[in-house]
């Protein structure tokens, strides 16, 4: 069986680019290097340990908090964060993304890459949630601003323009 | 300084044994915290999510009944679906009152075992099913009952070099439910918590208790005074007497051994499991 043994030097797969990752301490999280090491600041530092989903990217298409992943662990995984979701490269919103404008479901915006990363992952898996789905696909992430009605109204008209979309 | 990401158990073994102080990372959700926090200053990691083998479940059949074997590296969110649902529901409920669905996602059930904190919400399950951990190391495997896994908040009885391989939990007939008090309802660690399961072919009924001890905790005392109390059908179980689910809760706490911390005072505690008990009681006799 192989075995990969990673040293300061390695390459993640993010957003379907190779990007190679130079003089890093074993322990460094994959948000830290995410946005201190290969500029992608999306994914966001709030709690850095795993309470509050601000950090929240997909490895191998599963929602975690990149706060709680090991960089140099995830080498042979595709990791996908809120930058890799754009659908074009004009910078077009996705449609959870366009959503959340039209309810102003953003106020400070910290908690926001977070929730959006949820409400896409939560509306690949559902693509007509319950009400009590959807609550408990937020229940990772915290605002700040205490605005989840609003975040609530944002995921409703996602599940309603997807459903539109699908059409 | 390097990240030792093998493929398999055998792999995963040898790179114990050349790096014997190595951290062993599974899930990442406990020990990261301590990495980010400065407390944890790894120099050589065995990451274990590339070990396949450790991601899987199967049914045995030991001595004419069923038993759930479940990898240790099988996530909660992997817990709570329907082929663990539907054979140990208690350990699915659990799964589900672990954190997030970023937790969940991440977090697996070797990994619970491995950190052994009094508040792990797998272990009062797996205590009360008396369920068994399969341990592999350089010389063999071994297994050993949860009960005797668990030493200590947050020790084990694994050795040097030895890693968690699966959890052998037995299949019972009969309801079964996990029940936790926190602050709120997502995100929480449990202050107290209690597993009930009642098994009806041997008429007999288990608790396991979190977080009010320095490991999880049995009420044998307790259960026994109720089985008797009982009244046993083929497939359901009933009080005989309304007033015993209370009585059984007082038992309950009676047998917790909780202390004071910052998320809970053991007064609170010690009534708290109590009330748990009772309430899992009732929905499974009603």
């Amino acid at each position: 069986m192989s075995e990969q043994v990673v040293n300061e030097q390695y390459v993640l797969q993010v957003n379907g680019e190779a990007r190679e990752v130079h003089d890093a301490w074993v322990g460094e999280s994959l948000l830290y290097v995410l946005r201190e090491r290969l500029g992608l600041p999306a994914a966001k530092g709030g709690c850095e340990q795993g309470e509050c989903g601000s950090c929240s990217v997909l490895v191998d298409g599963a929602l975690v908090c990149a706060c709680l992943v090991l960089a140099a662990a995830v080498t042979d995984t595709e990791i996908v964060t809120l930058e890799g979701l754009q659908p074009d490269e004009r910078g077009a919103l996705s449609i959870v993304q366009q959503a959340f404008v039209e309810e102003g479901a953003v106020q400070c915006g910290f908690c926001t890459p977070g929730l959006v990363m949820a409400v896409e992952d939560l509306l690949a898996r559902d693509a007509a949630p319950e009400d009590l789905t959807v609550r408990e696909a937020v229940s990772g992430n915290l605002c700040r601003c205490t605005g989840y009605g609003r975040v609530l109204a944002a995921i409703d008209r996602a599940v309603g323009a997807t459903k539109e979309a699908a059409r | 300084m390097s990240v030792h990401r093998p493929t398999s158990i055998a792999a995963a073994l040898d790179a114990l044994a050349a790096a014997p102080e190595a951290l062993v990372l599974a899930g990442g959700t406990d020990v990261m915290v301590g990495v980010n926090e400065g407390h944890r200053r790894p120099t050589d990691v065995v990451t274990l999510t590339g070990v396949e083998e450790l991601r899987r479940t199967r049914v045995e059949r030991v001595d004419g009944h069923d038993v759930l074997v479940v990898g240790a590296g099988v996530t909660y969110t992997a817990l709570a679906a329907p082929d663990v649902a539907g054979r140990v529901p208690a350990l699915a409920i659990a799964a589900r009152t672990v954190g997030s669905p970023q937790i969940r996602n991440a977090g697996t059930i070797g990994g619970n075992l491995g950190t052994a904190s009094p508040a792990g919400d797998t272990l009062p399950v797996l205590h009360a099913l008396d369920a068994r951990v399969e341990i592999v190391g350089p010389t063999g495997s071994r297994v050993l009952p949860v009960r005797e896994f668990v030493t200590g908040p947050k020790r084990t009885a694994l050795a040097p070099g030895e890693l968690i391989a699966a959890v052998h939990i037995p299949v019972l007939r009969g309801p079964q439910d996990y029940l936790k008090v926190g602050v709120r309802n997502a995100m929480v660690i449990a202050v107290a918590s209690v597993a009930l399961v009642v098994d009806l072919d041997r008429r007999e009924l288990a608790v396991g208790l979190g977080a009010v001890g320095p490991v999880p905790l049995n009420a044998p005392d307790a259960c026994r005074w109720l089985a008797h109390r009982l009244h046993w059908d083929d497939d359901a179980v009933r009080l005989t007497d309304p007033g015993d689910a209370a009585r059984f809760g007082t038992l309950v706490a009676e047998a917790s051994r909780p202390i004071d911390d910052h998320r809970g005072r053991a007064e609170y505690r010690r009534h708290a499991v109590g009330v748990l008990a009772a309430r899992a009681l009732r929905r499974a006799t009603s």
